[in-house]
């Protein structure tokens, strides 16, 4: 069963992938793949093992290219755009990668640093925007450790602290969570649940774990208590704005098999999606 | 979007194809040939980048003292066994003769047209061709390359190119001085076994040496250095399968890059004693 993806939303969309086909030797991995994610909405992409989901990120980033189809990002067509003028659009793009993907010979400050050094920006004000992002993610105190040093969550933080630097508009998660116990995961959650309410990001989540995807959905950081916080279901005007701004997106066999509200895919009767549930 | 070699994925059909083995053969070479095509595309963006901006000071030096100071040992030891072998072996011969001072000439010929550049490329290859595959073949498997892409750095610029740069100046500068410590250790060899004056050997050294063996001398080894970081580079940067792929990747560099060190040897050879008769 596929459940058709919806049409005609009236909205400026932050990211567009139209018809998108990507595969290798082995075979088609995605067959015609079309959505939008708006802009300050956070996409939840579930889907199992080899179903594409990285390769969706790496596409919305242009570190893939597409077999076929467009993949329109804030504006620019990145299917079309050559490297040369990929590498200045990947700056309004933070990527955090499944491992982390730390610059293992640099410390935990330098690699944080990594993008305002490439920008030229001057070395007094590179350090006080460094604790600042370490800060957020509660890391400051391994700004002189080097990666091998830290446990698998603080690389996650420390990914999401280098990719938060130079607050780009759209943040791009790979399996923040995969591989951590539920403690660690859920700071991880916690904390991109904090730049989506805080900064106001445009997210591209993709993950196995339902779960991560509830908690986006059901909770939001409250600024004057500085806590996370169950949204209200008593029609409270910010709650139920916080509640639209995640969606689902379920990815079966190449194609969308789900996209939707969370409450559709957590009241669905769908063997399928069920699965995610356990 | 313009395919460069650190993309995984070409163009594609969509349609299922069933595979004669015909269509493998074609494949392979298809392969082969795009395999080629990227290691060429790969070099000529990494010496396209030596001339336009930004540059990366820091790396290059820091893989200036990989690629030079830490093949010292390895050059300095080598060298000077290297050059008392030589002695011994043509020593030998030249006792037959009576002709033991003419070991200085050919000690240095040897030296500076051949055993220097051929010895010094293969184990600077052995060291550092290696070191860089495996290098980038990990910071591929683990995502760092696709990390510094994220962040809009090339990786051409930032990882190839600096390593090129280093291997150019370093290698030529390790066969001078592989040949210097290879007339030492050829001018210790004598003095000891064949009991020449060290002083008539270094005037026989020098004075067999023209500005054509230098040419030859030190035209190789930039060949050599270009050889050995590229394909260093091209194999760590296409690595396929995780560690066993950086593994695999580290073997193949040592390989290829040696082997095309000897082809090349052998026609830059001819290609010097055509200039040196013609041109020099």
């Amino acid at each position: 069963m596929s459940i058709p993806a919806k049409e005609g939303l009236a909205f400026e969309p932050a990211i567009t992938f139209e018809d998108v086909w990507v595969g290798f030797d082995e075979g088609q991995v995605l067959r015609g793949v079309t959505f939008q994610v708006r802009e300050r909405e956070t996409l939840i992409l579930l889907g199992e093992t080899g179903t594409g989901k990285t390769l969706t990120l790496k596409m919305a980033a242009g570190l893939l290219a597409p077999n076929s189809g467009r993949v329109v990002v804030l504006g620019n067509e990145v299917s079309e755009m050559k490297e040369s003028e990929l590498l200045a659009f990947r700056r309004k793009v933070g990527f955090v990668f499944q491992e982390g993907a730390l610059f293992d010979s640099m410390t935990v400050g330098e690699n944080v640093a990594y993008r305002l050094r490439e920008d030229r920006v001057p070395e007094e004000e590179i350090e006080p925007r460094v604790r600042e992002v370490l800060r957020f993610v509660e890391l400051e105190h391994t700004i002189e450790q080097l990666p091998s040093e830290l446990s698998g969550g603080m690389k996650r933080r420390v990914s999401i602290a280098r990719a938060l630097i130079n607050q780009p508009p759209i943040v791009l998660y790979d399996s923040p969570t995969a591989g951590l116990d539920p403690v660690t995961s859920q700071t991880i959650i916690t904390l991109i649940l904090r730049l989506r309410d805080v900064y106001g990001v445009t997210a591209l989540l993709a993950t196995h774990r339902l779960q991560d995807g509830f908690a986006l959905a059901n909770f939001h950081f409250d600024p004057e208590t500085k806590r996370v916080v169950p949204n209200a279901k008593n029609g409270n005007a910010a709650a139920s704005e916080n509640a639209a701004r995640t969606r689902f997106l379920v990815y079966r066999d190449g194609d969308i098999y789900f996209e939707g509200e969370p409450e559709e895919i957590a009241n669905s009767e769908d063997p399928y999606l069920k699965r995610f549930l356990v | 979007m313009a395919d460069t070699p650190f993309q995984v994925t070409g163009r594609q059909t969509k349609e299922e194809e069933t595979v004669s083995v015909a269509e493998v053969l074609v494949d392979a070479v298809k392969r082969a040939v795009a395999s080629v095509q990227d290691y060429a595309l790969m070099s000529g963006h990494a010496v396209a980048n030596i001339f336009t901006s930004p540059h990366y000071i820091q790396d290059i030096l820091e893989q200036m003292d990989f690629i030079g100071a830490g093949s010292l040992p390895i050059i300095l030891l080598s060298g000077f066994f290297i050059g008392g072998v030589m002695v011994l072996q043509t020593g030998s011969q030249f006792i037959r003769f009576g002709q033991t001072s003419l070991t200085g000439d050919v000690v240095a010929i040897a030296l500076v047209r051949e055993l220097g550049p051929a010895f010094t490329g293969l184990l600077v290859t052995g060291r550092c061709a290696t070191g860089i595959a495996s290098e980038l073949g990990s910071m591929l498997v683990t995502e760092q390359v696709d990390a510094m892409r994220a962040m809009g750095t090339d990786p051409s610029r930032k990882l190839v190119t600096p390593r090129l740069l280093a291997a150019l100046l370093m290698v030529p500068l390790l066969t001078a001085l592989m040949d210097f410590i290879g007339l030492l250790g050829g001018c210790a060899a004598s003095v000891f076994t064949l009991r020449l004056d060290a002083v008539e050997f270094w005037r026989r050294a020098i004075d067999a040496l023209d500005f054509a063996d230098l040419m030859q001398g030190f035209m190789k080894p930039v060949i050599f250095g270009f050889i050995l970081a590229t394909i260093g580079c091209y194999k760590g940067l296409t690595v396929r399968g995780g560690t066993q792929g950086v593994g695999r990747a580290t073997t193949s560099a040592a390989v290829v890059s040696s082997v095309l060190i000897i082809v090349a040897d052998t026609f830059m050879t001819k290609l010097s004693l055509f200039l040196a008769d013609k041109v020099f």
